[in-house]
């Protein structure tokens, strides 16, 4: 291998996603300006009220990443659509979903400590919105179980649509039962928004901007899961390789695959090859953009 | 497919009856919890009995979590699991007797546990076909999620704790609804208690529909 077809390693990155983040970077740094300085505070929750061009947004980010995830779910589940792809943004989207529901969790967490004087209390919404944290944390317990990837890819598709029921009846929670949470800021049926102005303004960038970060989260998880799914796959054959190729002098055309389809260890090897070093010694080929074995063969899954 | 369900059910059933693990273990775990309860909350006779059909359904919820890990376990050694798999029975047919095993041995065990709380904390049992309609609602469901979750992680080396983990999220619907049930039926809440009868028997249709459709899936995977 040469140094100059080696690709960094841990590289998640392409030329969108960089231009996704450096959009998502700049969107940021204007909703901050915005919602700091720009923004007026209220006159009945005063400061405070700038946790709202944090919290809806979060809010609607962490419905967003459930709902990707049932939808590729039922995607893998369909016989015609079954893909690996298909599993893999589900967990991407779930873990990013997870990870937003835990910032709307915290930041309502210390709004409700200005407004009602607690940081929890058992309103429908927020009890809820706590449930559909915990079943989808452990929806990513379940996802990290290991085994068969074919038997593990299709308990999670069942288990996200098990799951993602909490969300609508989390998003009704404020119209089907009374509590202390507030109906809907902007989208309201037939009434217009409840804030105007530089607020209204933006809370609307706030959607905008938390959009973009999803997906650029999304995108980056997705390739960190292509990844471990390429190291489970090859991750043994390719460090054999390396032995193979530490050994000795590979004979000419020697590849992986070539070690693969032959006998798996044909020369001296040291006695442990940890994933560790499968990792460090061989980036680029386990980085390398090429079709898995098993997503070949996809059609016959 | 029903007739699959007997079958498994009745297989269950006598393995239960011949070990005898439910009456002589889960049984007094149940009645150990209700005295954890009453030692947590210091005696205060006022609070247990306000609290206890809370606690009730606690501790019928840390039972199912017992019966749904033994209902599994046992197909685990000897290669049971996959003579299950082989027996041509139909995979929605296994969920349902497996499920109506777990939900017979969780009748039993909530007639301990409502033994125990009127002896316990002095609860006042009232109402009885909305207390008895609750229950078999509440058990449905508790039976039906208990064992859609459990052949999920029936097959994998975390599945003692993957399985609290996946299951006392989900079956918090059951906990409040009838919980909630039960305490407008003792009269510690106004209002009427049917209301929460809707979301039990929404939960146990939903994972009753659930598991028929993919259970022989799960199964497989297991």
């Amino acid at each position: 291998m040469t140094p100059s077809s080696r690709q960094r390693p841990g590289a998640t990155s392409s030329r969108a996603t960089r231009i996704l983040g450096a959009l998502t970077l700049a969107g940021l740094a204007v909703l901050a300006f915005l919602g700091l300085y720009v923004s007026p505070p209220d006159g009945l929750q005063g400061e405070t009220v700038r946790l709202i061009y944090v919290h809806p947004a979060s809010a609607t980010m962490a419905y967003l990443g459930f709902g990707v995830c049932a939808v590729a779910s039922i995607a893998f589940l369909w016989p015609r659509t079954r893909s690996y792809r298909w599993d893999r943004l589900a967990g991407a989207s779930a873990e990013v979903g997870v990870a937003f529901c835990v910032v709307t969790i915290v930041s309502g967490s210390i709004w409700g400590r200005y407004s009602w004087g607690v940081w929890w209390t058992w309103d429908p919404r927020l009890t809820l919105t706590a449930l559909l944290l915990a079943v989808f944390v452990g929806y990513l317990a379940l996802r990290r179980t290991g085994g068969d990837p074919l038997g593990r890819a299709k308990r999670s598709a069942i288990t996200a649509l098990c799951c993602f029921v909490v969300v609508p009846v989390d998003h009704e929670a404020t119209s089907w039962w009374v509590g202390l949470h507030q109906n809907d800021t902007l989208f309201r049926i037939g009434k217009s928004p409840l804030i105007h102005g530089w607020q209204l303004a933006t809370m609307l960038l706030s959607f905008v901007v938390f959009t973009l970060l999803f997906a650029w989260m999304v995108l980056h998880r997705l390739a960190i899961e292509s990844m471990e799914s390429r190291l489970e796959d090859e991750g043994y054959v390719w460090a054999i390789a390396e032995r193979r190729s530490e050994s000795g002098p590979a004979p000419a055309g020697a590849t992986a695959s070539s070690a693969s389809s032959g006998p798996l260890v044909a020369g001296p090897l040291p006695p442990v090859a940890t994933s560790q070093r499968m990792v460090q010694e061989a980036p680029g080929s386990l980085l390398a953009p090429r079709p898995l074995p098993r997503e070949r063969g996809e059609a016959g899954l | 497919m029903w007739r699959d369900a007997l079958l498994v059910a009745g297989k269950d059933l006598r393995v239960e009856a011949r070990s005898r693990v439910t009456t002589n273990q889960v049984a007094p775990y149940a009645l150990i919890v209700l005295f954890v309860f009453g030692f947590a909350f210091d005696q205060d006779q006022y609070v247990l009995t306000h609290i206890g059909p809370g606690l009730f359904w606690v501790a019928v919820l840390l039972c199912t979590l017992l019966a749904v890990q033994r209902s599994f376990s046992l197909e685990a050694a000897d290669g049971a699991r996959d003579g299950l798999r082989l027996s041509g029975l139909d995979g929605g047919g296994i969920f349902l007797g497996k499920a109506a095993a777990i939900a017979a041995q969780l009748v039993a065990l909530e007639a301990v546990l409502a033994f125990g709380i009127v002896v316990l904390f002095g609860a006042h049992l009232a109402h009885p076909l909305l207390l008895l309609t609750t229950c078999a609602l509440a058990t449905v469901g508790l039976a039906a999620a208990g064992t859609v979750y459990g052949v999920m992680s029936a097959g994998l080396r975390v599945r003692e704790t993957l399985l609290p983990l996946l299951l006392l999220p989900v079956a918090a619907p059951i906990v409040l609804g009838a919980t909630q049930a039960w305490l407008a039926a003792v009269g510690l809440v106004t209002g009427s208690g049917w209301r929460w009868l809707t979301l039990l028997g929404a939960f146990a249709a939903m994972y009753l529909t659930i598991g028929v459709l993919a259970f022989g899936t799960l199964l497989e995977e297991a």
